[in-house]
């Protein structure tokens, strides 16, 4: 394995162990661990069991003694968001969880006008996502099927029918530090306080790192957060205090449903794929993983999901791209106009003196 | 806990969580399972990865439903009408379960000649008093196979018994509560049509009464359209049989009704025809909204009952023990022995001051003589008639619907002794509370001495919790409470200790109860903190050689045992705390019968004789559970047999048998004078032998089924500060339902003050369906005005599809708003509290409050402040036509105000 050096490939412009972008096979060996670190561990979490019921995000906070919200216990700066039951609204430096709760509802039209709801009239709650690119999919198969009661057991499990002429869903989500393979918050710590666990996660040194913040528009996907009052950055650690003790991480442990799974990485890869073909299999068309591709713009995550609709109506970025992916190709444009100027900058000094 | 009692004999779930796994089909009504039992919610995700259907019915789309297979949106407090749907789908259809309904139910006994159904007197029974509007049960009777009270040792007093028992003031005190463990006494087994033709029998009585709840009914009275009622109807028969079961898993969704109790009669009624009862992944799942709630009726802390379910004996019925077990004596079923286990509990209480000459101290015991549950009490408070109170883990002031009535009666003490984790509004009502800022609470004039006593919390301390599953688990103390706390055993053994201290030269004879009973628990440490393990034992029982006894079946009734709860006999024995037992689950089987201990005798599936057919094989090799096992000559299976171990399948009674020896082989429900599951109760529900759909006390609707609008016997509690709003009003015109989210705790008490739980939900807030939002003008995120007869609130809105209006066959909107109830003026989050916007309205056999369904008007905006907010109310009194609601300070002095009525002193 490639050790630490200074021949960065970011200067030289060659990446050809993928140590800025691409696949990984051995994260903690990359970052310089020898042969026989720990496996790497992660996050699998799977929202089409997630029930939202946030243990998560209380024993994530009761481990790691964060503060309450910004609020720091003062009681009027909290208040409902009004945004379905998510009043945390994002990660950041004192939300290491987040579950997020999308209400989505579609009208079905009802050839049935004595039992029919006063749909016509209806509006939209202003919270609603917007129908998605697979609604017609949804929708065609619902109105071709919704007087033969049979059909309601072949919807997907995740959308309530409730009554016969509304499909609701209510989609939730626990979302958390992704632990990316390439992280762009390591990559662009100047102090060190960022770095990478013989686990393969990524943790804040908190006595570490001097509040910077070129961290935070690095991660894309807008995880990371200077802690108000404080300036230093914070996020999950994947319980590194808990792992190094042999323990599960706090939110993993306090998941009744086992929508957080944590384990070694390989494994809960494959317990995803497995569950992301039963889910096919029962016709949940809108299911996928997100993070599982190590050939994403991140290398793949630490932290993966198994998702019921786009990434966006969680909050989440569709294409995410590690920053440092563009080094080579900046630090190779940076170089050619280095020369360029150089250039210009001798010509022009020669030509000066030609010309005296 | 009646409506289970009377059905099966006992008043507990009858399956416990884990088992949901072996579910085929989980329905989940009347219950959030998942925001409000989010851990065993665990179970149903493992039931539906192995591919059970999961139906969720709901006013309102919840968590729960987000997980399940089925939404079914129902109008609040319909849901009668809904399983009496299913009934008579089930009946119509001939999908019930045959061998299962013949063998093991009531369905061929035949009613008495003078039965008369509702369905013949438009809602009524035969037998109501419509003065009293108490029912007289004489005519639900059973046709006798032989003399009344033949079976009994004292046939005489037995009579007399049933006589006393119809008695208006005894009615008044709820006697049904005590089917807890043990079906109500009946006269006489019954005459039987095993055929099941005989127009009198259960059956054709049965299909009757429901016929007329068609799935039309339905879509008129619930607003659920044919098709999915269809649905579920296919979903839930389908996985019902010897091969397949279905659960049903409810909660105070069905609790907090005026006809609460009938609801889960009618699921029972509807479970049992079903073959559902008794056997792995069927039975009916009460989930209880606390850590020990089951607990605390076990050895309760209700008014009319003693530890297991034995009766608080009434003044006009009880003078003697002879008198108290009369109606038992002897009879079929373990409730046969009702001497042996109350002559144990007064041998427990008052050891060797109880002798056979004293009738074993039974003139110690109180006596009730009328209705002092919980509400009744408030009232009396206010008229001055209770000088002190305890409140230990109670924050009625928020948690009971009407908290301004609640804080008057508070305000009307001499004392208040209140024990919490936190400084509660109940504590703080007399200088905090929204009355001060009306003027109708003057702090200088509340003579109230609060005395505020701070608790240990669970993890401070040690004893044990009975959960929903009647499974007792022990805890150890963690961690020593902080500064003054103290657990409650501690507070009661050493504030009982003192009092006997001051009492022990009296010479009254009204003290002796004190004096003489058993309070010599041993202690430790420096604050001399009782030993719960030694009362544990206590409880669990000790024979004449002083030794723990495995069970109830040792108990006797010449006072040679002693034993604190009958049902829980068997926790303490061979001397372990069977309670404190943690083997894991990969360690045992899937019943993990050594986790913990349930009762009765650690049976984790009541009624489990069931799972196996009348000659004890099981109905199925998928559903084989406990069975016969002809060579070892005993019952034997996955779990304990809930039937005596040895009794074989083809057991006969003899002639003259008593107690247990009178339930025959093929008889699983034990607890029941007939061993029989109860499709139709002859008695031990006093508002009906059969279910019957009104609508609620509060409910925009006209009862479509019969001109009886609510339930006739549903109990009111009248007065200046418990109006009521009347029905059909065009002034209240919006259903209103309350409930829990995950990140609370009931009343509060226990989150409001976190701030990991408050910021989750930060504030109060009513959900609303964007229909109503347009009709009234509601924005997202802004504040709304409720206003009920009682009083009018604030809250933020949420305006969601979740919520969705119900229209109704004859095109009528009904219109439900959604209310937390957590909040109050303390703690980090705050809100007004939503149970300030209730009335109180009884079930008449639970005295349990119906707040789960009343009506309000809703407007955008805030409410009016100080005496404005008062004149507001009475306005909209007015209006209505109500009574008027003003009250003199405090609540108490009458008032002559020209709006109507003053206070009823």
């Amino acid at each position: 394995m490639t050790s630490i050096s200074s021949a960065s490939p970011a200067f030289t412009g060659r990446d050809p162990d993928n140590r800025l972008f691409g696949p990984l096979p051995d994260v903690q060996g990359e970052a310089g661990y020898d042969g026989d670190h720990p496996a790497r561990v992660g996050f699998f979490t799977d929202t089409s069991v997630c029930i939202g019921c946030k243990a998560c995000e209380v024993a994530c906070k009761e481990w790691n003694t964060l503060p309450m919200d910004d609020a720091h216990g003062v009681r009027d700066v909290i208040g409902l968001s009004g945004m379905s039951y998510d009043n945390t609204g994002q990660l950041g430096a004192n939300s290491w969880r987040h579950v997020a709760f999308i209400e989505q509802t579609r009208t079905v039209d009802l050839p049935m006008p004595t039992f029919g709801r006063p749909g016509d009239d209806r509006q939209d709650s202003g919270r609603s996502v917007p129908d998605g690119p697979n609604d017609d999919s949804l929708a065609t198969a619902q109105q071709s099927s919704v007087l033969n009661a049979e059909a309601l057991s072949e919807f997907d499990p995740q959308t309530g029918q409730s009554g016969t002429d509304k499909q609701i869903r209510w989609l939730m989500s626990s979302d958390v530090c992704k632990h990316c393979t390439h992280a762009g918050c390591l990559d662009v710590c100047p102090t060190g306080a960022l770095f990478r666990t013989e686990f393969g996660t990524v943790v804040v040194q908190d006595d570490i790192c001097n509040g910077c913040g070129y961290c935070v528009p690095s991660c894309p996907y807008g995880v990371i957060e200077q802690r108000k009052g404080d300036g230093r950055v914070f996020k999950c650690t994947m319980c590194y205090d808990r792992l190094t003790d042999g323990l599960q991480p706090a939110c993993a442990t306090a998941c009744p449903t086992q929508s957080i799974q944590f384990g070694n990485l390989d494994e809960l890869q494959a317990r995803a794929d497995a569950r992301l073909a039963t889910l096919k299999e029962q016709g949940v068309e809108t299911a996928r993983l997100y993070g599982r591709d190590e050939d994403d713009g991140v290398g793949g995550n630490g932290a993966f999901f198994l998702l019921l609709d786009e990434p966006e109506v969680y909050g989440l970025p569709p294409d995410p791209i590690v920053t440092t992916r563009d080094l080579p190709a900046m630090w190779k444009s940076a170089g050619a106009a280095a020369v360029m100027i150089l250039g210009v900058a001798l010509s022009a000094v020669l030509g000066s003196r030609r010309l005296r | 806990m009646p409506g289970l009692g009377a059905s099966f004999g006992r008043g507990g779930a009858t399956n416990f969580q884990e088992d949901l796994a072996n579910s085929d089909c989980i329905v989940i009504e009347g219950s959030n399972m998942a925001e409000c039992h989010p851990v065993g919610f665990q179970w149903v995700g493992e039931a539906k990865a192995r591919g059970a259907k999961v139906i969720h019915i709901d006013p309102r789309f919840t968590r729960t439903s987000a997980i399940a297979d089925l939404h079914v949106p129902l109008r609040i407090g319909t849901d009668i009408a809904f399983l009496g749907g299913l009934i008579n789908h089930v009946l119509t259809n001939e999908l019930y379960f045959k061998e299962y309904v013949v063998a093991y139910t009531n369905a061929a006994a035949l009613v008495s000649q003078d039965f008369i159904d509702s369905e013949d007197l438009d809602g009524l029974f035969s037998g109501f008093d419509p003065e009293r509007n108490l029912y007289d049960e004489a005519s639900w009777q059973y046709e006798p196979e032989e003399p009344p009270h033949s079976g009994s040792d004292d046939p005489a007093g037995a009579a007399e018994q049933d006589r006393k028992e119809q008695d208006p003031e005894v009615k008044k005190t709820d006697k049904a509560q005590a089917a807890g463990s043990g079906g109500p006494p009946i006269a006489a087994k019954p005459k039987r049509d095993e055929t099941l033709q005989h127009p009198r029998s259960v059956f054709q009585v049965l299909k009757r009464h429901f016929a007329r709840y068609t799935p039309e009914m339905v879509a008129e009275v619930c607003g659920i359209e044919p098709e999915v009622f269809l649905q579920v109807a296919r979903w839930v028969t389908e996985n019902s049989g010897r091969e397949r079961t279905t659960a049903w898993v409810y909660s105070v969704g069905w609790t907090q009704h005026s006809v609460g109790a009938q609801y889960i009669r009618t699921c029972s009624i509807l479970q049992t025809l079903l073959g559902n009862i008794g056997r792995p992944g069927g039975g009916i799942l009460a989930l209880r909204g606390h850590a020990s709630i089951q607990g605390s009726t076990d050895v309760p802390t209700l008014y009319n009952l003693l530890p297991g379910y034995l009766p608080m004996p009434h003044a006009l019925q009880h003078g003697s023990l002879d008198e108290y077990c009369a109606d038992a004596a002897g009879k079929a079923g373990f409730w046969g022995n009702k001497r042996a286990y109350m002559t144990s509990l007064l041998k427990a209480w008052w050891g060797d001051a109880a002798t056979p000459e004293n009738d074993f101290a039974f003139d110690y015991l109180p006596r009730i003589d009328g209705d002092h549950s919980s509400y009744r009490t408030i009232t009396d408070m206010i008229k001055g008639k209770v000088s002190g109170y305890f409140l230990v883990g109670e924050n009625p002031t928020v948690g009971h619907p009407n908290g301004r009535m609640n804080r008057f009666g508070l305000a009307n003490l001499d004392w208040l002794v209140v024990r919490d984790l936190q400084m509660i509004e109940s504590a703080t009502f007399w200088k905090e509370s929204p009355e001060i800022e009306t003027g109708e609470l003057a702090p200088e004039t509340i003579g109230t001495e609060v005395f505020f006593v701070p608790a240990a919390s669970h993890a401070e301390k040690e004893g044990t919790f009975t959960q929903t599953q009647r499974l007792l688990q022990w805890r150890h103390k963690a961690v020593e409470p902080p500064g003054d706390a103290t657990s409650d055993l501690w507070f009661y053994f050493h504030l009982g200790r003192i009092l006997r201290e001051r009492l022990a030269d009296s010479t009254d004879p009204r003290d002796r109860p004190l004096l003489d009973l058993t309070w010599d628990y041993p202690t430790h440490g420096p604050d001399q903190e009782p030993s719960a393990d030694a009362i544990l034992r206590e409880i669990n029982g000790t024979g004449p050689d002083g030794r723990a006894v495995s069970g109830y079946m040792e108990l006797k009734d010449d006072g040679s045992t002693s034993c604190g709860c009958w049902i829980y006999s068997g926790v303490y024995a061979d001397e372990v705390n069977q309670a404190a037992r943690r083997k894991p689950g990969r360690e045992q089987g899937p019943v993990a019968a050594e986790w913990g201990w349930a009762w009765p005798y650690n049976r984790r599936i009541l009624y489990n004789r069931a799972s196996a057919d009348p000659d004890g094989k099981p109905w199925s090799e998928r559903k084989a559970y406990v069975w016969w096992d002809e060579e070892a000559g005993r019952w034997t299976g996955l779990d304990n047999p809930d039937f005596e171990a040895t009794k074989r399948p083809d057991y006969v009674p003899p002639e003259g048998a008593r107690a247990q020896d009178a339930i025959g082989g093929a008889d699983p429900f034990v607890m029941q004078g007939d061993g029989k599951a109860w499709l139709f109760a002859p008695a031990g529900v006093v508002d009906g032998p059969l279910p019957t759909h009104y609508e609620p006390a509060e409910s925009v609707v006209e009862n479509a089924l019969y001109k009886q609008q609510a339930n006739p016997t549903l109990e009111r509690i009248e007065g200046p500060w418990n109006r009521e709003n009347p029905p059909l009003s065009d002034v209240f015109p919006f259903q209103v339902t309350t409930y829990r989210l995950t990140e609370h705790h009931t009343a509060g008490g226990m989150s409001r003050t976190l701030p990991y739980l408050s910021e989750l939900q930060p504030e109060f807030f009513v959900e609303v369906s964007p229909e109503l939002a347009a009709l009234r003008g509601l924005t997202n995120g802004e504040y709304a005005t409720l206003v009920s007869s009682r009083t009018a609130i604030e809250a933020k809105v949420l305006v969601t599809e979740r919520i969705r209006p119900i229209k109704l066959r004859d095109g009528q909107v009904v219109h439900q708003i959604g209310m937390p109830y957590h909040w109050s003026y303390s703690g980090l989050s705050t809100g007004d509290g939503a149970n300030d916007l209730l009335g109180i309205v009884l079930d008449p056999n639970t005295h349990i409050q119906e707040d789960k369904v009343s009506t309000a008007d809703i407007r955008p905006g805030r409410r009016p402040r100080g005496p404005e907010l008062v004149d507001f109310v009475e306005g909209y009194r007015q209006r209505a036509g109500v009574p008027s609601g003003r009250v003199g300070v405090n609540g108490r002095d009458p008032v002559a105000a020209e709006a109507g009525e003053g206070s009823t002193l």
